[in-house]
């Protein structure tokens, strides 16, 4: 059988052009000054200067950073209650509950971001609760499933045990349930948070322009302006802010190994 | 363990559920509405629907939507499940290459990938359009038609290959009637993930594509800027013909299961 391991070798001819190279490209935008040919490049730094000199640039990034990290709490806040009590529910219900959870999730997240638009068109909310309505919305079912799977895996008898052993209900939660459930809610951060610092449609759908976020820039920079350096330095340093956030909420994540 | 008698969680669940399905009860209703209005419901007409048929610019979208998810479902699905058995019986460290590589894509924002594949087509001097979107759909699917056969492979039985080998099967046979009929179902999953990422992608096609060529996604979100209820209508298509599907998907197997209960109990 061991013939077939050069069935892999194409596919990694391919992995390198369309997924390193490209990747590569980001980089090398981001450290180079706008006109390049290949006979002149001038390596530079003056990207990343630019972006942290400017408290416009720090702003959104803050901005960016703060609408993620508050759209993944309330998604915990939200999703843990109802994943408790989806694992409650008789099998059959549960089962029930994962698809009509799971069903809103086939539809097109730009589609589902347009009927939101629609919805909160005369509402006269602040448009900064819009987006953190529409992000919510988005983003909840993934948080929901994660810790559902994380409870429904739960022994059961783990809770009547703390119980024989003295705990009352809210002891057994704080001491058997929830800490059992905390690689759930991880995997949960990872869903949201990750996604959410570099979305851009749901502020433009519908924060109408006047909430800009990272990925909002980029976009301008690239879709609009044309300033292919300057939105690959943002894009890295968005992407290096993530990658950060991640290594902190792995080091959370004790019980990494046993998945 | 107990039941949870109260009425609060129920209700809780049910709250979620309206918050849920809100927005698209909200579309369905207005798709039929026969005003432009997106808050008031004035009358019931399906001016909309027929709009939404007139509207080429929608129907191509609709078209590359299919044609795209289709070819990128079946070209990821083969390379996805070439790569995956080839990487089954490789070392270590090409493992590990190709999983590191592949790890890009899922773990990177997708606006990162969208440029970064931005960059690079035009820097080959390729026109961004179709071919673009098409190759771009290829590229992003088939780490997860991979990530999706690969476990199917662990748990495969060496010595069925070496069985199929002493019975007479080449290996390439033996390839064709043992190993991909075991690894069927990851190899279905796969396709289905590839299908449903390529047909709602958005960030990564809104970057690689070029002008007049638009997915769904990309027409729904240029199309915003103009009130345009016909793309309640579409919407409420798509809501439509995704819960059949799910409903068909989910109710076969139980069906089956029945079935087979029955055909026991006979037996």
């Amino acid at each position: 059988m061991k013939s077939f391991r050069r069935l892999v070798y194409p596919y990694l001819v391919w992995a390198i052009i369309f997924i390193v190279l490209p990747m590569l490209m980001i980089v090398f935008y981001a450290f180079t000054a706008e006109g390049n040919s290949v006979m002149t490049i001038n390596f530079t730094l003056e990207n990343f200067w630019r972006f942290f000199s400017d408290s416009i640039f720090i702003n959104v990034l803050l901005r960016s950073l703060k609408l993620a990290l508050i759209t993944t709490l309330i998604c915990i806040l939200i999703g843990y209650p109802s994943a408790y009590f989806m694992a409650k529910l008789k099998s059959n219900s549960q089962g029930v509950m994962v698809l009509l959870i799971t069903l809103p999730m086939w539809i097109n997240m730009l589609v589902r971001t347009y009927a939101w638009r629609g919805l909160l068109l005369e509402s006269g909310l602040d448009p900064e609760i819009k987006v953190y309505i529409g992000m919510i919305y988005n983003f909840l079912p993934f948080m929901i499933l994660q810790i559902y799977t994380s409870l429904s895996k739960l022994d059961q008898s783990l809770i009547v045990a703390a119980h024989d052993l003295g705990c009352d209900n809210k002891k057994a939660f704080l001491k058997v349930t929830l800490p059992l459930s905390i690689p759930g809610i991880i995997s949960g951060i990872t869903l949201v948070f990750l996604p959410a610092v570099s979305s851009f449609f749901i502020p433009k759908l519908l924060g109408g322009g006047s909430y800009v976020l990272v990925g909002n820039l980029v976009e301008n920079y690239f879709v609009t302006t044309g300033d292919w350096n300057f939105g690959s330095a943002i894009s890295l340093i968005m992407t290096i802010v993530i990658l950060i956030s991640m290594y902190f909420t792995r080091k959370f994540d004790y019980s990494k190994e046993d998945r | 363990m107990k039941r949870l008698k109260g009425l609060p969680s129920k209700l809780w669940l049910v709250l979620l559920l309206g918050f849920m399905y809100l927005p698209i009860i909200y579309v369905v209703i207005f798709s039929f509405n026969d005003s432009r209005s997106l808050t008031h419901f004035t009358g019931f007409s399906l001016e909309w629907y027929e709009k939404m048929l007139d509207n080429s610019t929608m129907m191509e979208a609709i078209y590359y939507t299919v044609v795209i998810a289709v070819i990128a479902t079946l070209v990821s699905t083969i390379v996805g499940t070439i790569t995956a058995i080839g990487l089954s019986k490789s070392r270590r460290a090409m493992k590990e290459t190709i999983t590191q590589i592949n790890n890009l894509p899922m773990l990177n924002p997708e606006i990162v990938t969208a440029i970064g594949l931005m960059l690079f087509f035009t820097a080959l001097n390729m026109r961004l359009g179709f071919m673009t979107l098409l190759l771009a759909h290829i590229i992003f699917c088939i780490p997860y038609v991979i990530l999706s056969i690969m476990p199917k492979l662990r748990q495969l039985d060496d010595n069925l290959f070496e069985a199929a080998l002493d019975l007479g099967c080449t290996p390439f046979e033996a390839l064709y009637k043992v190993i991909i009929p075991q690894i069927k179902p990851g190899i279905v999953s796969g396709a289905l993930i590839a299908f449903t990422m390529s047909f709602d992608d958005f960030v990564i096609s809104y970057f690689v594509t070029g002008p007049g060529i638009n997915n769904i996604s990309t027409m729904v979100y240029t199309s915003v800027k103009r009130i345009n209820p016909s793309v309640n209508a579409l919407s409420t298509i798509i809501v439509l013909a995704i819960t059949i599907i799910l409903v068909i998907v989910n109710i076969v197997p139980l069906i089956k299961e029945r079935k087979r209960k029955k055909n026991e109990e006979f037996a």
